[in-house]
């Protein structure tokens, strides 16, 4: 039944915005549309009118595969108490500042 | 060369006049478009003509605003903008959008004429925003430094409506048999209305020869062409007849400028001057 109200819906996209040159794009939000170039614009339209942006991503959100939330506690939890995996055993010299 | 300062005034106008109307009736959408992300869509377009038709109004007011005395009053025949003129105050890109009559608005039939439904909708966009184009790349050179510069930052955005209605009409024309009979239907119906776009008034000619104002005849092969491309990729075919309408850039308006007006300056004219 569910399927039969999105039959005549456009399909929906995730999209990811760069803010500004050098930077990453980020998970914006998420739009329907037709095809992927009506995305990219409805995109511009929806989420850089306000100069968020100058380059977008767009991805139809069913080709993103997503981790089980049931999982989570074996997925995520057993890096609760590994923190030898965070570089923060090793002495470093002053004069390094940027780290 | 002494560039006539009325002519000049009347054609900044012209120019203004389509922006703003057809802004206002983009702007009818708001809030009823078919998805959520196309209302936006037709908005941010309507919120770039409103913005280009104040860069003019104000350009328009301030050329007004330097003309003798005797010079000014021929200029405007609506009465509410008369009264304020003879008192002897300035007027402002406000008073042009709020106090003229129908007959003193220079605007094309074409941008004017009711949305009625999205075909009609993108076919208008498509047929002017091609149009407009093509006229502001060409008015980018005017000796006119104020309208060169509003040409220039203008044609970013008229970039991205000619792409925005050209890919409507392209989705409509072939898409399903429905869409397509339909958006044939405005194109057809709207055809008439192309003609006027490339009409050399008085105005037109006399800033054409100070080198202000833009060619229309040389404009005219670049939209044909244009057009047809999309046409022809929309599998839409282009309207046999070539009778025209005209009369919108001497004043001469269809029933529906007068309801648009109505609606658009109705708060203005029952509270002159109240802000909000």
């Amino acid at each position: 039944m569910a399927q039969e109200v999105n039959k005549n819906e456009w399909p929906s996209w995730e999209v990811c915005i760069r803010s500004k040159a050098g930077l990453d794009h980020k998970h914006a939000g998420s739009l329907h549309a037709a095809d992927a170039q009506m995305a990219i614009e409805n995109a511009r339209d929806v989420y850089t009118r306000r100069m968020e942006g100058v380059s977008i991503w767009v991805v139809e959100s069913k080709y993103i595969h997503a981790s089980d939330p049931d999982e989570s506690s074996s997925m995520y939890d057993p890096a609760n108490d590994k923190v030898y995996r965070h570089p923060t055993f090793y002495n470093l010299p002053d004069e390094l500042t940027h780290m | 060369m002494r560039i006539p300062m009325n002519e000049r005034l009347l054609y900044t106008l012209q120019i203004a006049d389509n922006a703003l109307i057809l802004g206002h009736r983009l702007s009818e959408w708001c809030g009823h478009g078919p998805v959520l992300e196309q209302d936006i869509a037709l908005t941010n377009i309507a919120l770039d003509h409103l913005g280009q038709a104040r860069s003019l109004y104000q350009y328009a007011a301030a050329q007004f605003n330097e003309l003798p005395a005797e010079q000014k009053q021929p200029i405007f025949s609506s009465p509410a903008l008369q009264q304020n003129i003879n008192a002897g105050a300035e007027i402002d890109e406000d008073d042009l959008a709020y106090l003229r009559d129908g007959w003193d608005f220079k605007n094309v039939l074409l941008t004017e004429q009711p949305n009625k439904d999205w075909g009609y909708t993108v076919v208008r966009s498509f047929f002017y925003d091609t149009f407009n184009y093509f006229f502001y790349t060409e008015l980018q050179k005017s000796s006119d430094e104020t309208l060169a510069a509003i040409a220039e930052k203008s044609l970013k955005e008229v970039t991205y409506h000619m792409r925005w209605s050209s890919e409507w009409v392209i989705r409509l024309g072939d898409g399903t048999e429905e869409s397509h009979k339909r958006i044939q239907e405005a194109v057809n119906d709207r055809w008439a209305f192309t003609g006027e776009l490339f009409n050399m008034g008085q105005v037109d000619k006399a800033m054409l020869a100070n080198n202000v104002g833009v060619d229309l005849n040389k404009i005219k092969p670049f939209w044909q062409e244009s057009i047809e491309a999309v046409m022809n990729e929309a599998t839409l075919s282009t309207p046999a007849n070539n009778w025209m309408q005209e009369g919108g850039k001497e004043g001469r308006h269809t029933e529906y400028l007068g309801y648009l007006l109505a609606e658009l300056q109705f708060m203005q004219r029952a509270y002159p001057n109240m802000e909000w």
